[in-house]
C-alpha cells in the first residue's frame, strides 16, 4: 500500500481484528491503518461490517480477536470513554444532541467549564460560550453558540456535533454517515468541514453511501464485504464504477 | 449570553432570533405568567376582597402547599420522568415525623428519656435540649422520604423500570405502609417542641407565611443549581436526549437516582409542613395530591416529554390554581366547579404552547 503518508506512524492501526456474535461471524481478519490528517471512506453495504469495525474502534464492544495500536501503543477499550480519552471520537448519525439545550451546552456536554465559588462549582457560561465560538469559526460555521440546537439546520447540527470532537483535540474522528439525511447545499458544508479537520492534522473515517462525497474529500477508500476488507486503495487509483462492483460482489478483490 | 463583539464568524445567513420570540418569553411559563397577570387584573375588580392583605397572604400560603412539592416534580419531570408517588409521600413523611415526635416526647418510651425528663411536679414534660425533639422527628420524615427517593430511583435508574409504573406501585406501597404504622389512625404533633414545630410550618415570618419563605429559598436554590451547575446542565440533557447524554459520559443512572430523591425530600418536606398547618397528620392526608401537583407543573410549562420546565414554572403554574380557586370562592361560584376548570386550564395551557411553536 502506498500513501503519501505511509512514511509516518499510523494514527490507528489495526491487525487481524475479527468479531463473532454467537454463531455469526461480522468481522473477520480486517487490517487497518491510518494516517494523521488523512481522510478515509469506509464504504459497503448494510451488514458488510462497517458498523461493528467503529463499534470495535469506539470501544462499545471488544474484538474477538486481533490487535488495537493507537499512537503506536496496543489499547483495550472497554467502554467509549476510553476511547475518547486517548483521543477517538464518534459523530454518530443522529449526532446524539440535546435539542433544548444551546449549541455550546451540546459541545461541552459532560465536560462544562466551571468556576469554583467557595464549595461549589458553577458553570463558566461566558468561557464556554467564546470557546464554542472559537471552534465555530474554525469550522467556518455559522452556528451563535447561545442558539438552541432545536432550531437549527443539519448542517448547524452537524457543526455542533464535530465542533465536540474538536474540543478534546481529537487525533480520529470516524463520522456516521454524516450526509445521509441532510439538504444539498449542506452536504458541502459538512464536506468543507471534513477539510478543516483534515487541515488541523486529524484522521477522519467517513462512513458513508454516498459515492460523490467519498470521492469528493476521501484520499483513500476502503471497501467492506461480508466482514471482511475487500479493498483498500488511493482514491485516485480507484473509480465509482470500481467501488460499486466491490461494494456489491460483482469484483471480489482490487 | 452576548457573543464577543470581535467574532470569528460573520453571520450573513444565520439571523438571530428577536427577544421575545426565545427563551422566557417564548416559553409556555412566559404565557402562562401573563394569564395569571390578567387574571390578577381581573380578580381586582371582580371583588373587593382579593387584594387585601389577608386574602392575599392566604392565597400564598395556600399554594406554598402544594408548591415544594411541584419544585421536586417538576425536576423529575425535565428528566422526561414522572414521580406519582408523591401524594402518598407527603402523608408518609408528615406522619413519620409527628409519631417520632410523639413518641421520644412520652417519658417512660424506649429512647425518651434521652430527650425529655419530667419535671419536679411529675406531669410537665420538659426537654433536655429544645429543639433537638424537632430535629430529630424531622430528620426521621425526611429520611423515609430520602429512602422512598432512593428505591424510585434504583428501580427506574438501574433496573430499568418505567418511572410511571415504579412511581404507580410506590403510591400504594407508600400509602399502604402509612396506613400500617399508625393502624388508620392519625397522629398528631406532640410534645414540648409541637410549639416550635407548628410556629415553623405555620407560622408567619415578617408577616409572610413560613412556608412561602420555604418556597422562595428552594426555587431560588432550584434555578441557581438548573442553570448553573453541571448537574442542573446534565438534568436538561436527560430530558432532552438521554442517549445523547450517556454518549457524552454523563452518569445517567446518578443522576436519575438524584432528581428521585430530590423529589421525595421535596414532597416529605411538604407533607411535614401541610401537616404542621392541619395539626395532625390523618392517614389519608394528601390523597391524589400528586395529581395536583403535576397538573401544576405541565400548567407552568414543565414538558412531560422532559428537557423543559423550571422552578418558576413550578410557582407559576401552582399560583394560577390556587388564584382560581380563591376567585371562584370569592366570586361566590360553586366550589364543585373548580376541578373542571383546573383541567380545563392544563388543556388550554398545553394548547397555547402548541399553537405558539406551529406559528414560529
Amino acid at each position: 500500500m502506498v500513501t503519501p503518508y505511509g512514511a509516518g506512524l499510523p494514527v490507528l492501526e489495526l491487525k487481524g481484528i475479527g468479531k463473532e456474535f454467537g454463531a455469526i461471524r461480522a468481522l473477520h481478519g480486517v487490517d487497518m491503518r491510518i494516517f494523521p490528517g488523512e481522510v478515509v471512506g469506509l464504504m459497503g453495504d448494510n451488514g458488510a461490517g462497517k458498523s461493528t469495525l467503529v463499534k470495535i474502534i469506539a470501544g462499545n464492544f471488544p474484538p474477538s480477536q486481533g490487535e488495537i495500536r493507537f499512537d503506536g501503543k496496543a489499547v483495550h477499550f472497554a467502554r467509549p470513554i476510553d476511547a475518547r480519552a486517548v483521543g477517538i471520537e464518534v459523530v454518530y448519525q443522529d449526532l446524539a444532541l440535546a435539542d433544548n439545550l444551546t449549541a455550546a451546552a451540546n459541545v461541552f456536554l459532560g465536560r462544562e467549564l466551571k468556576r469554583k465559588l467557595g464549595p461549589f462549582a458553577f458553570l463558566d457560561h461566558k468561557a464556554m460560550a467564546a470557546r464554542a465560538l472559537e471552534l465555530f469559526g474554525e469550522l467556518r460555521s455559522e452556528t451563535r453558540p447561545d442558539d438552541l440546537v432545536k432550531q437549527m439546520s443539519g448542517g448547524q447540527r452537524q457543526a455542533v456535533a464535530i465542533a465536540r470532537t474538536r474540543l478534546s483535540n481529537a487525533k480520529l474522528v470516524m463520522m456516521d454517515e454524516p450526509t445521509a439525511a441532510i439538504s444539498v447545499r449542506q452536504v458541502e458544508q459538512v464536506l468543507s468541514l471534513i477539510h478543516r479537520l483534515k487541515e488541523q492534522g486529524v484522521a477522519v473515517v467517513l462512513i458513508s453511501h454516498r459515492m460523490p462525497d467519498v470521492f469528493a474529500v476521501c484520499d483513500r477508500v476502503v471497501v467492506m464485504r461480508r466482514g471482511e476488507k475487500r479493498a483498500d486503495k488511493a482514491i485516485g487509483d480507484s473509480s465509482p464504477e470500481e467501488v460499486t462492483s466491490l461494494i456489491t460482489g460483482a469484483k471480489e478483490v482490487a | 449570553m452576548a457573543t464577543p463583539l470581535q467574532s470569528p464568524i460573520t453571520f450573513s445567513n444565520v439571523g438571530k432570533a428577536k427577544w421575545w420570540q426565545r427563551g422566557f418569553f417564548a416559553s409556555q411559563t412566559g404565557y402562562v405568567l401573563l394569564a395569571l397577570v390578567a387574571l390578577f387584573v381581573v380578580m381586582n375588580f371582580a371583588s373587593p376582597y382579593f387584594f387585601t392583605q389577608g386574602n392575599l397572604q392566604n392565597v400564598a400560603k395556600n399554594f406554598s402547599f402544594i408548591a415544594i412539592a411541584t419544585l421536586g416534580v417538576t425536576l423529575v419531570i425535565i428528566t422526561g420522568g414522572i414521580d406519582l408517588s408523591v401524594g402518598s409521600m407527603m402523608c408518609f413523611s408528615a406522619m413519620v415525623t409527628s409519631m417520632v415526635m410523639t413518641q421520644i416526647s412520652t417519658p417512660g418510651m424506649p429512647g425518651a428519656e434521652w430527650f425529655v425528663h419530667l419535671a419536679a411536679d411529675g406531669k410537665t414534660v420538659i426537654a433536655n435540649l429544645p429543639g433537638l425533639i424537632l430535629l430529630i422527628s424531622v430528620l426521621a420524615g425526611l429520611g423515609v422520604a430520602l429512602i422512598v427517593g432512593l428505591v424510585n430511583g434504583f428501580c427506574i435508574a438501574v433496573l430499568g423500570l418505567s418511572p410511571f409504573v415504579t412511581t404507580l406501585g410506590m403510591l400504594s406501597i407508600v400509602r399502604g405502609l402509612g396506613y400500617v404504622v399508625s393502624n388508620g389512625r392519625g397522629s398528631f404533633p406532640g410534645g414540648p417542641d409541637a410549639d416550635y414545630f407548628y410556629a415553623l410550618t405555620s407560622g408567619d415570618v415578617f408577616g409572610m407565611p413560613a412556608p412561602f419563605i420555604y418556597l422562595v429559598v428552594l426555587a431560588v436554590a432550584m434555578a441557581v443549581v438548573l442553570h448553573h451547575t453541571g448537574f442542573g446542565r446534565h438534568v436538561f440533557a436527560l430530558g432532552g436526549n438521554e442517549k445523547a447524554a450517556a454518549l457524552t459520559g454523563i452518569s445517567v443512572v446518578r443522576v436519575k437516582i438524584e432528581v428521585y430523591v430530590i423529589c421525595a425530600l421535596a414532597a416529605g418536606l411538604q407533607g411535614i409542613i401541610i401537616s404542621g398547618w392541619l395539626g395532625s397528620a390523618p392517614a389519608n392526608m394528601a390523597t391524589s395530591y400528586e395529581l395536583t401537583v403535576i397538573a401544576a407543573a405541565v400548567i407552568g410549562g414543565a414538558n412531560l416529554a422532559g428537557g423543559i420546565g423550571g422552578p418558576l414554572g413550578a410557582i407559576v403554574g401552582c399560583m394560577l390554581l390556587e388564584v382560581i380557586r380563591n376567585g371562584l370562592v370569592l366570586a361566590q361560584v360553586n366550589s364543585y366547579w373548580q376541578q373542571a376548570l383546573v383541567g380545563v386550564i392544563i388543556i388550554a395551557a398545553v394548547l397555547v404552547d402548541r399553537i405558539r411553536s406551529r406559528v414560529t
